[in-house]
């Protein structure tokens, strides 16, 4: 069945992308805009997510009570995120309130009321979630280790610090979404049952006026600490490790991705196997791809009592360093298997497939359909995953650990 | 959408919601044991159990049980609670005969020594990684208080010390008590061929002897009290506090589950104004646990230990009001939709219509749609709301906290402790 995949591209930059998907009752949308903790002020950070917690106390027509109510009454489960390039908001619904759904988002991203007595309510909020990360030790091993890979301003942490959310007024906040909640740069993506025209008239009628801003470059600075131990009197050891890769939109990435999967989807991947249970030293242990949209990286976690994490630490760079030699046919084979399921299993959801969506646009320009994907998942070859991994052995290793003590990590560079 | 069900001469029941035009099926073994049906002397052998079905057969290694539940690329899991064990998978049609043949099999485990001891160490690791994550053990140490001398007082993983005595010889004797054929239904949803599902499983599980795996059932006592766990490096206090409410087989588990949608959803509620929205607590939510024989709302509530004590005043306020004066007809409705729209969008996935159709199934023996499910929660009035609140009293009420505070007065504050001590008190 071929995928009924739409595009419009309107005059102020704002990209609609669309599938609709008629065998199911509900519709999904995901909107970002390109209001990312990467453009925080210098002595603002966290700014981007202030900003964001303000824009959903009022909108438009309604008060914060009547934002809330209003969606509840629709039945649309919603969620706002600051994320490195973008502010996303999204949200799945009952079809038939997608559209006045979207329209409360015009709202949000256009005519929020950034209410300045509300300020110290919405700065508390933010402090609340800098304060738990405090106690979240995987959370925070793995925000330094993305700190370590991208440096500023791509490796930030979007809860920013305490200071810089207390520093931050009312102006800064209006500043923000002045100059950051726009079209150029925006990408609205909607998934599940609705007619095209309808939708795409609709979406133009709210947002195709929405005036575009000048753009701003970004300066990059990278870090140079490779190493880092954050101590902490816990029962665990949280090891995060990171090494540079390719992004999405590089055209060896589905490569890249399948060597990470044989390391670590699944029951039978590498990592599960040496590290869970042939030695029993971890109960959580993974490794992924991270794609920002011009670099990307590979990212591994394990937590493990202190006494052992050592010996997990260079079992899983051993792992690591073991891709280099290359993967085997019938690793690739249960891989291709994983990862159809699951591109199949994602049109059963409409969320799943807004947010692909959105994913796709934003890093390759255009839209993949599930044909196209299954089709370079059939055509991945040993030889050119092991080409790959030939040209791009894991190296280069960032490592931050939390915990008691730490690890010797001299093996860990290269 | 179509409702199958057959019963093995075994007793093995299978129960299936079939879609055909669903993309994917899933199927899942329910079976009818968990932390509840331990003792003191195998506390935490469901869970590990459940972890060493993974580890093989007669026939098939743990490395082969892990190959081949890749080769389908299956979503596979499995999870242990105070009354179930769940094995699943999630998987595209064609590989139905694969996953029914390789789950029906490894329900049957070997317990191989080794495996046995490597395993516990991995179950050590999990208790491990719990004692370093919020909110800190508060859940188990609060249901722990609450339930007393009760069984479901157990926590599914038991303690690193319960577990590190569990011999492989008491494993198998749980197992050979609790996985009878009459204690398991086989579930499946979505794109499923049933009657090849029936005659395979009756191939690869109609041999399984049959015997009785009674549950023992009482009401738990109500209980009040506050316990204070200090961890002086957190930095939030984190709070959960439970009080009773409808068991699974009640008819007012709708009205409860409303009720805690309306006090504590995670966005839109009572709590979320009086205590999230403002900055002073990161979350405040309450949620509803159903056991047989037993319910609970809980909340968890977590916020700067300064805070923590006119936090705990706020929630308490908020409960005795509703206690008080019930939930308002615009509060009901809005929760009817936020439910109803979760129940009818969760349900576009199999594997999310398998655990509604299996928990159902194992509780109360029935097969609900999704259009049955709504109109229970439609049906239900704000004089029900009231008349559950006067069944379940939110003043009585059980807590714990974990975090950097040392002693209860600094968790309630002083006049509440006593109030609290004198509640415990009488109990006794």
């Amino acid at each position: 069945m071929g995928q009924a995949i739409y595009t419009e591209q309107f005059d102020n930059g704002l990209v609609l992308v669309a599938e609709a998907m008629d065998w199911l009752e509900s519709a999904a949308f995901c909107l970002l805009t390109p209001a990312g903790c990467n453009r925080d002020p210098d002595d603002r950070p966290g700014l981007a997510n202030l900003t964001r917690e303000l824009a959903e106390r009022g909108c438009g027509p309604r008060d914060s009570r009547q934002f809330i109510s209003a969606l509840e009454l629709l039945g649309a489960d919603t969620s706002a995120a600051v994320l490195v390039a973008h502010t996303s908001f999204g949200g799945t619904m009952p079809a038939e309130s997608l559209f006045p759904t979207l329209a409360i988002y015009a709202d949000v991203v256009r005519r929020a009321h950034l209410p300045a007595d509300q300020l110290d309510d919405a700065r508390l909020v933010c402090l609340q979630e800098i304060r738990s990360l405090d106690d979240d030790l995987s959370q925070r091993a793995f925000l330094e280790l993305r700190r370590l890979l991208y440096g500023e301003p791509q490796g930030r942490s979007a809860s920013g610090t305490a200071d810089g959310i207390e520093a931050a007024d009312i102006d800064d906040v209006r500043r923000c979404f002045e100059a950051t909640y726009r079209p150029d740069g925006a990408i609205l993506s909607v998934a599940g049952k609705f007619t095209w025209p309808a939708l795409r008239d609709h979406v133009a009628a709210l947002y195709a006026d929405w005036a575009p801003r000048p753009p701003r470059e970004l300066i990059d600075t990278p870090e140079a600490e490779r190493i880092l131990h954050l101590p902490h009197d816990s029962t665990q050891t949280h090891i995060a490790i990171g090494y540079p890769s390719i992004p999405y939109r590089h055209p060896d990435y589905y490569e890249a991705r399948a060597a990470i999967g044989v390391l670590s989807d699944g029951m039978s991947s590498r990592l599960f196997t040496e590290v869970r249970e042939n030695r029993g030293l971890c109960y959580a242990v993974q490794a992924h791809c991270h794609s920002l949209r011009d670099r990307g990286s590979v990212l591994c976690y394990a937590g493990t009592t202190n006494d052992r994490a050592q010996e997990t630490l260079d079992v899983v760079l051993a792992e690591l360093r073991r891709l280099a030699a290359g993967i085997a046919v019938d690793e690739l084979e249960r891989l291709k298997a994983g990862l159809k399921s699951s591109l199949i299993m994602q049109q059963e959801s409409s969320a799943a497939r807004s947010s692909a969506l959105a994913a796709d646009w934003y890093h390759l320009g255009r839209i993949q359909t599930v044909d196209q994907v299954r089709s370079v998942i059939d055509n991945l070859s040993c030889a050119r995953i092991n080409a790959y991994l030939a040209s791009h052995p894991p190296r280069d290793f960032r490592i931050v650990t939390v915990g008691e003590q730490p690890l010797e990590t001299s093996r860990g560079i290269s | 959408m179509e409702f199958r069900k057959q019963t093995l001469d075994n007793g093995l029941e299978i129960v299936a919601e079939c879609a055909p035009r669903a993309y994917s099926a899933a199927l899942g073994f329910f079976v009818k044991t968990g932390a509840r049906d331990e003792c003191d002397e195998n506390h935490g052998v469901s869970h590990f159990l459940e972890h060493m079905v993974f580890k093989g057969t007669a026939t098939r290694s743990a490395a082969d049980v892990n190959r081949q539940l890749d080769e389908i690329g299956s979503h596979s899991n499995a999870y242990t609670s105070e009354e179930q064990t769940v094995y699943f998978a999630a998987f595209l049609p064609e590989y139905q005969a694969r996953a029914v043949e390789l789950l029906s099999d490894i329900l049957r485990p070997a317990l191989r020594p080794a495996d046995f001891e490597t395993e516990k160490l991995v179950i050590l690791e999990e208790i491990a990684k719990y004692e370093d994550q919020p909110p800190f053990g508060a859940h188990e140490k609060c249901l722990a208080a609450h339930f007393g001398g009760h069984p479901l007082a157990r926590s599914v993983l038991g303690t690193a010390a319960s577990v590190a005595r569990l011999s492989r010889d008491q494993m198998m004797e749980y197992f050979e008590r609790r996985y009878s054929p009459r204690n398991i239904a086989l579930v499946a949803a979505g794109n499923v061929d049933f009657d090849a599902l029936v005659a395979l499983a009756d191939r690869c599980c109609g041999a399984w002897t049959p015997y009785d795996a009674p549950r023992e059932i009482y009401r738990a006592p109500p209980h009040a009290g506050v316990e204070v766990f200090c961890k002086p490096n957190a930095a939030q206090e984190y709070m959960i506090q439970v009080c009773n409410g409808p068991a699974s087989e009640d008819e007012d588990r709708y009205a409860g589950r409303l009720l805690a949608t309306v006090l504590g959803d995670e966005c839109g509620s009572r709590m979320f104004w009086e205590l999230v929205d403002p900055g002073h607590a990161e979350s405040a939510e309450m949620s509803v646990c159903e056991y047989q024989g037993a319910g609970l709302f809980m909340t968890q509530l977590c916020g700067p230990p300064e805070d923590t004590a006119d936090n705990y005043a706020r929630l308490n306020q908020l409960l005795a009001e509703t206690e008080a004066d019930g939930v308002t007809e615009a509060e009901l409705e809005q929760a009817k939709s936020k439910i109803c729209s979760h129940v009818v969008l969760g349900s576009e996935r199999p594997v999310n219509r398998l655990f509604a159709v299996g928990g159902t199934w194992l509780t109360r023996r029935c097969y609900r749609t999704v259009r049955d499910v709504t109109d229970c929660y439609r049906r239900v009035t704000s004089e029900d709301i009231a008349a559950l609140l006067a069944r379940y009293p939110l003043s009585v009420q059980t807590a714990v906290a974990v975090g950097p505070l040392q002693d209860a007065e600094q968790v309630v504050g002083p006049r509440e402790t006593r109030a609290l001590r004198t509640a415990t008190a009488r109990k006794k």
